[in-house]
């Protein structure tokens, strides 16, 4: 892991277009941006003409000593951050953006053989999805699975390099909580101790676990992983709230 | 009153301490557990945060957010904190 010292930027938007029905992919050009290892977030401040700011944190989906830096932003109804980052920043708009931020929900190629765990709800596959496209550009031996619960496939964030990363290295198992795609095996219904089971390493392969996803959702993966016998301290957790 | 992860709280803690503490191990005053704060439980609302213990529940942290950039950072649970040299 390389240190890179949190600072605030200026980002330029370079694009902006739909990721899902209620998510935006928005590209950023930050000139001064020292690059950041896979997982890491940073938090945009937006201020009003009346000096009001409003700060909200969003992982980053690229990583790498790039100045490109990739967000995909779920809009939350009535939030004070995303409604604009959703439907109102434009190509050639200017904002703040302060990071990279956290050295403790990231990933970074080693020589580690143990497998690795991507567990994501929803929006939460953003920083799960720069890990394994890290994985993937790297030499990093060790196998990856991510285990993606979302609600339809009209809902699933990076869904077309998702399934360009799939091989030997990386799989995906994909749990659709309210509608599935025509001819799916399973019925949609929300993840549980079972579908969890079937579709992650097990204890016996200690692998090590990133967890990120709403709060409930992270709480009740995390309480099933240890119940199955996964060490606490190989199992990192990014809850962001909401429901 | 949101409940996130410690890793949430990078951003506001390298702008209050210069440098991003969530990376830093703490130990809870309460119970002696040692841990980063990363892993803490962080409890969120408009007037600030309050960082607990996961172990024992104690309050480690507040930040309380005043006018005009002003800060209150409370530690009322930490005996200890690291600080790594740069």
């Amino acid at each position: 892991m390389t240190h890179r010292a949190p600072a605030w930027h200026v980002a330029t938007v370079v694009d902006a277009r739909a990721e899902t029905t209620t998510a935006r992919r928005i590209q950023l050009e930050v000139p001064t941006w020292p690059g950041n290892d896979a997982g890491a977030h940073l938090d945009v401040r937006l201020t009003a003409p009346d000096g009001y700011q409003a700060t909200r944190s969003y992982s980053v989906a690229s990583s790498g000593a790039q100045t490109r830096v990739v967000l995909a932003v779920d809009e939350v109804p009535d939030g004070e951050v995303s409604p604009f980052l959703v439907h109102d920043l434009r190509p050639g708009d200017q904002i703040e953006v302060h990071g990279p931020l956290g050295a403790f929900f990231v990933w970074t190629p080693s020589t580690d053989a143990a497998p690795v765990q991507l567990i994501a709800g929803g929006s939460g596959v953003v920083p799960l999805f720069a890990m394994a496209a890290a994985h993937a550009e790297s030499d990093d031996a060790a196998p990856f699975r991510l285990l993606y619960s979302v609600r339809s496939p009209d809902d699933t964030f990076f869904a077309e390099e998702l399934m360009a990363l799939g091989g030997d290295r990386f799989t995906l198992d994909t749990v659709y909580t309210r509608r599935a795609p025509w001819g799916w095996p399973d019925e949609p219904g929300r993840l549980t101790l079972d579908r969890l089971r079937g579709a992650v390493f097990s204890a016996e392969e200690r692998p090590r676990v990133y967890v990120c996803g709403p709060t409930p959702f992270v709480e009740a993966v995390a309480g099933w992983l240890i119940d199955a016998g996964h060490e606490p301290a190989r199992i990192r957790t990014e809850r962001f709230g909401g429901s | 009153m949101t409940l996130v992860d410690g890793n949430a709280l990078a951003g506001r803690l390298a702008d209050l301490l210069g440098w991003d503490a969530t990376a830093s191990e703490v130990r809870c005053t309460h119970c002696g557990f040692a841990g980063l704060i990363a892993t803490a439980a962080v409890y969120a609302s408009a007037m600030g945060v309050v960082v607990r213990c996961r172990t024992c529940d104690a309050v480690l942290l507040t930040v309380v957010d005043g006018a005009g950039g002003r800060a209150w950072l409370g530690m009322p649970g930490l005996s200890a904190i690291e600080i790594r040299g740069s």
